[in-house]
């Protein structure tokens, strides 16, 4: 056994001192124009990929709900609880950029007044009053990345209210919740996701690389997991959590929920991929070089499927946003403190609220966009995982 | 084919065992019993039950026995049509659920037959004129009815048909037309309601389904034998239809049982906030009440459902495609 462990050692240390010096032979002896065609894999597919305009852009929305979601608790106006009583159910306001011609961004002070027929609350803005927009104004206090202390938010008003998307019931303004909520709604689908890929990819690959009774039990496995229709089976699953949990549990039990049926799809694709990878030679070839399976599959069957692994975790991204938005309207998923972009919608579930205040709708179109510039980007990284095809 | 029918109704067997127990044991979950948390909601709204009847219902229930046993009790009853008794509703599961499966069913039926109608056609024309503007345009909505989550687009369409359109869009039946005697009329407005929610349901696997489709047929149209097909003279009309269509759709016969899943989710969403009789509704709020047997019998015929509709997409690619082995 040892004597194995020394060879491959040894081997592996030839092998790295030749791939230095095949590289360096391959600079000297080739021309520029040559040289483009020994770019790497991963060269060619950021080529193909930034082709795909579409897909350029889904990646860049992505990154921007990102920096958002990173930074929101400055970006957004309002903290995540603050009440503006007087403001309940406010319509979203216009913001004016140009005061007298210079850029000045401010919006009217409000009159709150009642219908006369319905008695509803209605605010009617009063064009005498102008308040003016700061940038970078104080305002309450909340923590930068969670870590950071600080009171400076990027925009807000001195006096009155600036609420770009309206306000809720309690005059929270819906805004800063969409842009603090997204900090859930988006991280949810990276964890979902990377647990999924934590069991997808050793089970997958495992399935493919040693066929017999393992694949068929990790098969098994899935096609039982499978034969269930998955918002019904994460609902009772859901609705099995405690009450008395803690929020921060209950957003983490959701993620293994959400992952025990996503790890699923992931663990097939990847192992039809293996199962064409294994009969390649420079597996037989490391097998023979008395590599032990463990090495095989950690250091050439997951690299070799790697960009397929970033394609399949980007494609799964919406489906996890989908059902943790799905969840937490029906009232199954995350619950109040928290916000995600569904908790916000579980106003919108109301329709005689929603009839009259139709703006509590606007997180839904959040959730849309995102799962949008998923598809996009992922479609994108799909064509380009293969970059040997035109 | 009717012993690999056979074959393929037995294999489903023991995966229905393992998903009766799975299904069992989420019932399970929360902690306490159900007859504990009935007795709390009834404490709660003022009357209370006295400890003997409490313990007659756990007697009855076979609560007070090993997991195995009530294990026993619940699932024994299936093949005699007894899903147990939902506690919330006094009265028999399946007397509940069993108009509502109809509904649930109706609505999944026609989503499919909505999809297969649209996406069948719309993905000829975009293989056929690749990168043309309306394949651009259609597959551009395709990515936008995938991306619009299907609760959005009940609300959406709720909103839209009252605010805009001011006609009624949730339930199955207009407010006025709610005690009216059948009619044409009455027919008619139930039409109405029934469209929106096939439509919406169907959308997401409209977009897969126009994809795969246009995938599909772009890769047989490369063919030889379509090459061989259109130096014969053939019309490029029937080339199309007879030659490459009738190959391109076969993947998508089992396409279709791969969309089940998502319809009976969706129409459990769907039925929800359009508020139709569909047993989403029954199905959430058994599951917060803690109604067992009424969410575990649920989600069992669902599954159920699943594996048939599996079952009959497979048959159906046998049929359609004799290359297909029944060993």
């Amino acid at each position: 056994m040892i004597d194995y462990q020394e060879k491959s050692e040894h081997i592996k240390k030839l092998y790295e001192r030749q791939s230095t010096f095949d590289e360096s032979i391959a600079h000297q002896m080739m021309s520029s124009e040559k040289l483009a065609f020994a770019t790497s894999q991963w060269r060619m597919m950021w080529r193909k990929f930034i082709r795909n305009r579409i897909a350029v852009v889904g990646g860049i929305v992505i990154l921007l709900f990102y920096l958002i979601a990173l930074f929101a608790n400055f970006i957004a106006p309002y903290t995540l609880q603050e009440r503006m009583t007087k403001y309940s159910f406010l319509a979203p306001q216009r913001i004016h950029f140009f005061n007298e011609g210079k850029f000045q961004p401010f919006v009217y002070g409000l009159k709150g007044s009642r219908d006369p027929v319905t008695l509803m609350r209605v605010y009617v803005p009063d064009p005498e009053k102008r308040i003016p927009v700061r940038f970078f104004i104080r305002g309450e206090p909340y923590k930068l990345i969670g870590l950071i202390p600080a009171s400076t938010h990027l925009f807000g008003v001195e006096e009155g209210i600036v609420s770009l998307l309206g306000t809720d019931g309690q005059g929270r303004d819906m805004f800063s919740r969409i842009i603090i909520g997204s900090q859930l709604s988006l991280t949810i689908g990276l964890v979902g996701v990377a647990l999924s890929l934590i069991i997808g990819a050793f089970l997958g690959v495992s399935s493919g690389y040693f066929g017999g009774w393992v694949d068929n039990l990790i098969q098994r496995m899935i096609e039982i997991i499978r034969s269930f229709p998955p918002i019904p089976l994460w609902m009772a699953l859901t609705a099995a959590l405690p009450s008395h949990w803690s929020p921060l549990r209950v957003y983490f039990a959701i993620t293994v929920i959400l992952s025990l049926i996503g790890w699923t799809w992931l663990a097939r694709q990847l192992r039809g991929k293996v199962l064409a990878l294994r009969e390649e030679d420079f597996i037989m070839a490391a097998q023979l070089a008395g590599a032990s399976n463990r090495w095989i599959i950690f250091r050439h069957l997951i690299p070799a499927t790697f960009s397929h692994i970033i394609v399949i975790s980007t494609l799964a991204m919406p489906a996890m946003i989908l059902a943790e938005s799905a969840l937490s309207f029906l009232g199954l998923g995350l619950r109040p403190p928290l916000t995600s972009w569904g908790v916000l919608l579980q106003q919108a579930q109301n329709i005689q609220v929603l009839l009259l205040y139709p703006w509590l709708m606007i997180p839904g179109f959040f959730v849309a966009i995102s799962i949008l510039a998923f598809n996009f980007l992922g479609d994108g990284l799909r064509d380009a995982a293969d970059p040997y095809t035109v | 084919m009717i012993s690999y029918i056979i074959k393929r109704i037995l294999g489903m067997i023991p995966t229905l065992i393992i998903i009766s127990i799975i299904i069992f044991l989420i019932v399970q979950l929360p902690p306490g019993d159900f007859v504990t948390s009935a007795q709390a909601e009834i404490a709660a709204s003022g009357g209370g039950m006295d400890a003997s009847a409490v313990e007659a219902m756990r007697v009855r229930y076979g609560l007070d026995q090993p997991m195995l046993v009530q294990y026993w009790k619940w699932v024994s009853g299936f093949p005699r049509g007894d899903f147990g008794f939902s506690l919330e509703w006094s009265a028999p599961v399946w007397d509940i659920i069993a108009g509502r499966l109809g509904w649930t069913f109706l609505l999944s039926g026609l989503a499919l037959v909505f999809m297969w109608i649209v996406s069948i056609p719309i993905g000829i024309y975009s293989a056929r004129h690749k990168y043309s503007l309306g394949d651009n345009v259609f597959s551009f909505l395709g990515f936008l009815g995938l991306s619009i989550p299907d609760f959005m687009l009940s609300l959406i369409w709720l909103v839209f048909a009252t605010m805009v359109l001011g006609i009624s869009a949730s339930g199955l039946y207009s407010p006025q037309m709610f005690d009216a005697p059948w009619s044409l009329v009455k027919f008619f407005d139930l039409l109405n309601h029934l469209w929106p929610p096939v439509v919406i349901m169907g959308i997401v696997g409209t977009a897969e389904l126009i994809r795969i489709m246009r995938g599909n047929l772009l890769d047989i149209l490369n063919q030889q034998y379509v090459t061989t097909a259109r130096s014969k003279g053939l019309e490029e009309k029937v080339v199309v239809k007879k030659y490459a269509v009738r190959m391109a759709i076969n993947p998508l016969i089992s396409v279709l049982g791969m969309q089940i899943p998502k319809m009976i989710s969706s129409s459990i969403i769907v039925g929800l906030v359009l508020s139709f009789p569909t047993v989403g509704p029954i199905f959430l709020r058994a599951l917060i009440t803690q109604d067992m047997y009424l969410a575990g019998a649920i989600l069992l015929l669902m599954t159920v459902m699943l594996l048939i509709g599996n079952l009959l997409a497979d048959i159906a690619l046998a049929w359609v495609d004799p290359r297909i082995r029944y060993e």
